[in-house]
């Protein structure tokens, strides 16, 4: 090494969660769903793998919906980060997606469906901004918004498992929202 | 987890500099593999220098028509890119076969073509496993190998490459750009995996320090019409048992393009150069198809529990193949 003394494995890093600026001093080990349960409290984003496999970590980081468990906090400095309890804005409405999972029941023991709903936030983004999926037909024009069909709407919440197998009633959920 | 130092470089000199000041260091993108392994104790980097945002998000059309990726484009907007899309469709839905829409958007190509194996005895810190830990033997070779390599494998290691973007790129002739200490430099993607060999700790041809910068799509093989297919346990999310990956342009009833690579067979994106010689020239017609076809995986060296493979891959390659040749060739 030609370094003398080793890093400071902390640092410095200011974010918005859902709207409220913080500063904090993190761990550089700190992924961003254990700073959000653990430093900010806030405990809707859930922790089931921890590995990227099941997506009940799943927020928002710049309009984007991304996996908590596997991003590095450190890495996110400057980034505003929505999570399940910010979706409703100010918290009087719930959000329409929010609502549309209430209604349908479309749950059992609840603890895949924040992260169902944050993901299903991003999808409907990204396919609105014309991006396809597995199984959008290739010969689709490119740059175009992607109507969200069962079969959309399915492959595209995949990253999302849910261990009571309430799969057909959050595909009614979303729909419910999207068409 | 032990502790340690991060570093957010703003230019790719000053990137490779503090590999320089600190080696041993690893880079990190989108974090979706490093940090997976990372939690898993396979990896425990002293130092991390973070390249995910490098200004290296471009996708750039050259003056001949190539087309030039940067390695930190997320694999969501390189799949959706219109110029990815309309003139490489092979690529992008290799990429949408991959992982999930949220691990899309953390993931670049670079990270994605430097991810390691899946195997799981290298996952797992009380397993042997001479990749993670050259000498302690390999586990999976009479363990669990349902999922490993039928193609190129050494009795030191038989794990495959889980990339379905490597795959894409290597039959579409890309080029993977690097910049280290000595320079710029760039490897065909098909040449940049290794084989395990004796030394199954080395994925790729890159050199310690060195970065990629991004990835080459030719000229020549834009808007030549090709496809993706992959087999997997569920219909998402999963890695591939085996993929394919075809480029095929037939002029008067002859092939006159053709580019095949074969995913989850090998340690590396299997380009299928035998197949592809036996087709060049060839008129596009089923038997032709399955003759070359054969004449690669007839090479095929399955594992007691994997021989599945060899047909699986088989019947994937002759339907894009059959798929993307013009009518009056499959009549
Ligand atoms: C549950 C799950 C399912 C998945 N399924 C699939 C699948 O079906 N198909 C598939 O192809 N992939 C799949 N993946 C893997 C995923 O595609 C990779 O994790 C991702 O592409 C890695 O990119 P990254 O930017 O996050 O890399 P990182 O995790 O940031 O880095 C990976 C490696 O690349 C190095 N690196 C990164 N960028 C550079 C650079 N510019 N220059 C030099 N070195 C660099 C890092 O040092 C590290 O060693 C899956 C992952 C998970 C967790
Ligand atoms: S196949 Fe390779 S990665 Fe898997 S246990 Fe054997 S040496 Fe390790
Ligand atoms: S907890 Fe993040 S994907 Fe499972
Ligand atoms: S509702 Fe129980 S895991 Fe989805």
């Amino acid at each position: 090494m030609t370094c003398e003394k080793p890093l400071d494995p902390h640092s410095e890093i200011t974010l918005r969660v859902n709207g409220n600026p913080h500063t904090l001093l993190v761990d550089h080990r700190r992924v961003l769903l254990d700073l959000l349960r653990e430093d900010l409290g806030l405990t809707g984003s859930k922790k089931g793998c921890d590995h990227g496999q099941c997506g009940a970590c799943t927020v928002l980081v710049d309009g984007r919906r991304v996996n908590g468990c596997l991003l590095l906090a450190v890495t996110l400095d400057g980034s505003e980060v929505t999570t399940i309890e910010g979706l409703g804005g100010d918290g009087e409405e719930p959000h329409p997606l929010q609502r549309a999972f209430l209604e349908r029941d479309a749950f059992q023991c609840g603890y895949c469906t924040p992260g169902q709903i944050c993901s299903a936030v991003g999808m409907i983004a990204e396919a609105a901004a014309g991006h396809p999926s597995h199984v959008t037909d290739p010969a689709e024009p490119s740059g175009r918004p992607v109507p969200l069909d069962g079969a959309e709407i399915r492959e595209r919440l995949s990253g999302n498992l849910c261990r009571c197998g309430a799969y057909p009633r959050i595909v009614e959920a979303v729909e419910e929202v999207t068409g | 987890m032990k502790g340690f130092g991060y570093l957010r470089p703003t230019g790719v000199e000053e990137a490779v500099e503090a590999y320089a000041a600190h080696p041993g260091a690893h880079y990190l993108a989108g974090g979706t593999n490093l940090v997976d392994l990372m939690k898993l104790g396979v990896e425990s980097p002293g130092v991390l220098i973070d390249v995910g945002r490098l200004p290296l998000d471009w996708v750039e059309e050259l003056p001949d028509g190539a087309l030039r990726v940067g390695a930190t484009v997320r694999n969501s907007d390189l799949a959706a890119h219109p110029l990815v899309r309309d003139r490489y469709p092979v690529l992008s839905q290799a990429l949408l076969a991959g992982a999930s829409g949220q691990l899309r958007n953390a993931a670049t190509t670079g990270g994605n073509l430097l991810q390691r194996t899946r195997c799981p005895y290298f996952q797992d810190l009380g397993k042997p496993c001479n990749k993670r830990q050259p000498g302690s033997g390999c586990g999976a070779r009479d363990g669990v190998h349902r999922d490993h390599a039928v193609l190129g494998h050494s009795p030191h290691c038989i794990a495959t490459h889980p990339s379905d973007m490597a795959v894409a790129l290597a039959a579409l002739d890309a080029r993977v750009e690097l910049y280290g200490a000595e320079g710029g430099r760039s490897i065909p993607v098909a040449d940049f995996h290794r084989l395990p060999g004796v030394r199954p700790e080395r994925d790729s041809e890159i050199r310690p320090g060195e970065l990629i910068t991004g990835v080459l799509l030719p000229a020549a093989r834009a808007g030549v019409p090709s496809a993706y297919r992959k087999a997997r346990d569920r219909a998402s999310y999963a890695f591939a048992l085996a993929s394919v990956a075809v480029v095929l342009r037939v002029a008067d009833g002859v092939v006159d393009q053709v580019g095949l690579a074969f995913g989850g067979l090998a340690h590396r994106p299997w380009r299928a150069h035998h197949a592809e010689t036996a087709l060049l020239g060839a008129a596009a017609t089923p038997a032709a198809f399955e003759g070359a076809v054969a004449l690669e995986l007839d090479r095929a060296e399955p594992l007691r529990d994997n021989a599945y493979k060899v047909p699986l891959a088989r019947n994937l390659a002759l339907d894009v193949l059959n798929r993307l040749a013009p009518a009056p060739a499959t009549a």
